[in-house]
């Protein structure tokens, strides 16, 4: 039992911090510190810088482009790249669909799909969620209706709406939970279909969220046209593609390195905001022991992660255990968003999206902090809610 | 980077889980702690020659395994499960730690004698002023010739009615609160002029109220530096925190798993109680502590080795996971386990009054809160 790193992990270290430094767009930086909202070109930028350098896709099999990294090198790499304020690989691609792929998939399947996912040259979407089926996933509607086209070959049309998709605005293609037998039981009737979003039919609705925000969409398809090839695996067995996606996409979801970099910033915030006995707010003993306990909460979350990772290192995959993850790691988010915002007391309420970031109001680290308070409830919600992970658990790690 | 354990230590944990399962059932225990002298000498003396776990800890040239603070987290742990009263943690734990940092001249031979089962110490250390502060003081050790004068009272030595050795702390200088002017003593418990008040505490233990009246020690009492032994006390604790989150992993995992079975059998609105979600929720949440207390306490084990200020922030971040979570398992399994949690004859009772003072052995969770505030956020107050 012990922590040490080996000389390979500082050489490794000392490599992926000065691939950062050397690397990282620079017209990216100056828009995160202007606070703007990225575009497209934005996210795929790094994405293909990492390409290049092949750290894209650390955790895929070596095959298709993984790294084999030890798990030491991941926790060192996730830990540089919040270090560095690097913004996140998309996770969609990478971390969601690519390992239904490259499990489930057919080899043509492997060869057309995951090449552009590695290289950054494919933005992908997710249509799980439906208006009527959100924790109830199995529940969904969209259909997908079997039938011979024109030229011969076979094709689904699908039919219905999908909603909360991420950043669909700029996806070139997404991956969709359809149902091909309405007759049978509710997961039983399920196909994991890839659809082309320039497809016909298919129109996506921007849905503003709270912070006034685009992140999430509306996705309607009507008698959109996806070739039967494009099903992975077989057809009403989708939900088992689901359910092995929503496993990898939990398994990032503790954001510890970020969390740590989010915890010094309320730290420094804290360090200059005044409390109301006129020094530094983080020695208001209520105050400070806020923050104490949630750096104790965020140790224990990194170790509870360690632990995960040590064991799926000798060839476990993600456990169900990944749920302790997902709901600690995002109420940790949470309290981190809250704290902040909490810290710049009356500054926390200029609304600055519309007058532009360089309205010099209040503090240059205020602005946003109460957008990312609202905007970060959502984590509690997505990829599962929080109460639906402790379903996970009861069901498969406490046999209830 | 590495969370596993070596085989020695698997094997350690199998060997001390399989004793206790064969002689420290519930029933056993419950037997023992009633009768006098309210622990089992032959369960001792198990430890020392059939297991050999007294020696865990200990160099080989010591005589002992060749382990570290990790083997007596893997030992404490099982202790833990099974609510063991005899003393590892005061003789092997606090009294073999106290012997192996502080260059003691006769820590070899004293060593030897606890691996061999016969020396067994008590940590005297509480005062009944002073509460979680290690160095305020009223025990007075005087110069005296070439030796020492102890007087003064101990509060709440776990362990002492079956200890042959006590290690005190007491002031050869400074003023009451000072952290100057701390010094460490071994005083055998035989000696003249220590008395002691015997009593059972709530969680199955037996303690006492020591006073020490002139008691005259020899040079060769002293352990560590003359008045400036704080340090190694507060060294010596950390272990002992450490070892006792471990012991608290084992209290709350028998505390999370007799409810689960309870809750699976126990009939009500023609279902087992199981199947409700608000308390499958509650076992999730209890099942969560768990984990993160045992990540916490392999934290802390990991930090024992690393800088003063890391110690002892790693040791006081577990202190507050594992006081947190004794309250929020303990209290969550008697109210899931309803009116038979009230009662006497069933275990998880038991499990909960021991998880309930371990929140506040070796500082409370309030106590370890402001000491980690003042290592890590204590440079802008």
């Amino acid at each position: 039992m012990d922590l040490d790193f080996s000389p390979e992990d500082n050489a490794f270290r000392e490599e992926a911090r000065n691939f950062i430094a050397q690397n990282y767009p620079q017209e990216l930086r100056e828009k995160q510190n202007r606070g703007e909202d990225l575009g497209r070109e934005d996210y795929l930028s790094w994405h293909r810088t990492l390409a290049k350098k092949g750290w894209s896709t650390p955790s895929w099999p070596k095959e298709f482009g993984g790294t084999e990294w030890t798990p030491t090198q991941k926790y060192i790499w996730s830990e540089e790249q919040a270090r560095a304020d690097t913004i996140g690989i998309l996770p969609f691609g990478v971390a969601m669909l690519a390992p239904v792929i490259y499990t489930f998939g057919t080899q043509e399947q492997k060869e057309k799909f995951l090449p552009g996912i590695r290289d950054g040259q494919v933005w992908w979407c997710q249509g799980y969620s439906e208006p009527g089926a959100g924790s109830d996933l199995a529940s969904l509607k969209c259909k997908a209706e079997r039938v011979t086209g024109d030229d011969g070959k076979e094709y689904y049309i699908v039919n219905g709406q999908k909603t909360w998709t991420t950043l669909g605005q700029h996806a070139d293609w997404g991956f969709f939970l359809v149902r091909t037998d309405p007759n049978s039981k509710p997961q039983a009737g399920i196909s994991f279909l890839l659809i082309d979003m320039k497809s016909p039919g298919i129109e996506v609705r921007r849905i503003t969220t709270l912070e006034g925000g685009h992140e999430v969409n509306d996705v309607f398809l009507d008698n959109v046209k996806v070739p039967v090839e494009n099903r992975v695996f077989h057809e009403n067995q989708g939900w088992t593609c689901a359910k092995a996606l929503l496993a990898h996409e939990r398994s990032g979801i503790a954001g510890v390195a970020r969390s740590k970099r989010g915890l010094e910033r309320v730290r420094e915030i804290a360090t200059t905001e005044r409390s109301d006995a006129g020094g530094p707010l983080l020695a208001d003993p209520f105050f400070k022991r806020k923050v104490a306990e949630l750096e104790i909460d965020l140790t224990a979350l990194e170790y509870t992660e360690l632990r995960t990772l040590a064991g799926e290192s000798s060839g476990k995959g993600p456990g169900t255990e990944s749920s302790i993850l997902k709901i600690k790691g995002t109420e940790i988010q949470q309290r981190l968003h809250e704290l902040a915002l909490e810290a710049v007391g009356h500054y926390g309420a200029p609304y600055l999206r519309d007058l532009g970031h360089n309205a010099n109001i209040g503090p240059s680290y205020a602005d946003g902090l109460a957008g990312d308070y609202f905007n970060g409830r959502k984590t509690s919600i997505y990829g599962g809610s929080n109460e639906i992970q402790r379903n996970i658990i009861a069901k498969m790690v406490l046999g209830l | 980077m590495d969370f596993s354990f070596t085989e020695e230590q698997s094997m350690l944990r199998d060997t001390v889980a399989s004793y206790l399962a064969d002689h420290y059932s519930f029933e056993q225990r419950r037997d023992a702690l009633k009768a006098e002298p309210g622990w089992r000498p032959a369960v001792w003396k198990a430890f020392a020659e059939e297991l050999g776990i007294l020696g865990a800890p200990f160099s080989e040239e010591l005589g002992g395994l060749g382990g570290g603070s990790t083997d007596n987290m893997v030992i404490m742990e099982e202790l833990g499960k099974s609510l063991v009263v005899e003393p590892y943690l005061g003789t092997v734990v606090i009294g073999g730690g106290f012997l192996k940092h502080s260059g003691y001249a006769g820590a070899a031979d004293m060593i030897a004698s606890i691996i061999g089962g016969e020396t067994i110490i008590a940590f005297a250390y509480a005062e009944p002023q002073a509460r979680y502060t290690w160095q305020d003081l009223k025990t007075t050790a005087k110069k005296d010739g070439a030796g020492y004068v102890l007087n003064g009272q101990k509060a709440v030595v776990i362990g002492a009615p079956y200890a042959t050795h006590l290690i005190v702390t007491a002031r050869t200088g400074g003023a009451q609160r000072d952290a100057g002017g701390v010094s460490v003593f071994i005083v055998p418990k035989s000696a003249k002029g220590v008395t002691t008040r015997d009593y059972p505490t709530v969680d199955g233990f037996r303690a006492s109220e020591v006073t020490f009246e002139n008691v005259a020690l020899g040079a060769d009492a002293l352990i560590g530096a003359e008045g400036a032994a704080l340090p190694l006390v507060e060294k010596v604790i950390d272990e002992a925190i450490v070892a006792t989150c471990a012991e608290a992993c084992g209290v709350f995992r028998r505390l999370h798993e007799g409810t689960l079975e309870y809750t699976k059998q126990r009939k009500q609105f023609g279902q087992p109680i199981s199947q409700f979600q608000v308390l499958q929720h509650r076992m999730v949440d209890m099942f969560i502590q768990l984990e993160q207390s045992i990540s916490m306490t392999y934290m802390a084990d990991i930090k024992l080795n690393d800088s003063d200020a890391e110690r002892a922030k790693g040791a006081s971040a577990a202190k507050v996971q594992i006081g947190k979570a004794a309250k929020f398992i303990g209290q969550n399994a008697i109210q899931l386990h309803g009116g038979m949690g009230m009662t006497d004859e069933m275990a998880i009772g038991h499990y909960f009054k021991r998880s309930t003072m371990i929140e506040s052995a070796f500082g409370s969770t309030d106590h370890h809160l402001a000491r980690y505030e003042g290592l890590s956020l204590g440079k802008v107050a």
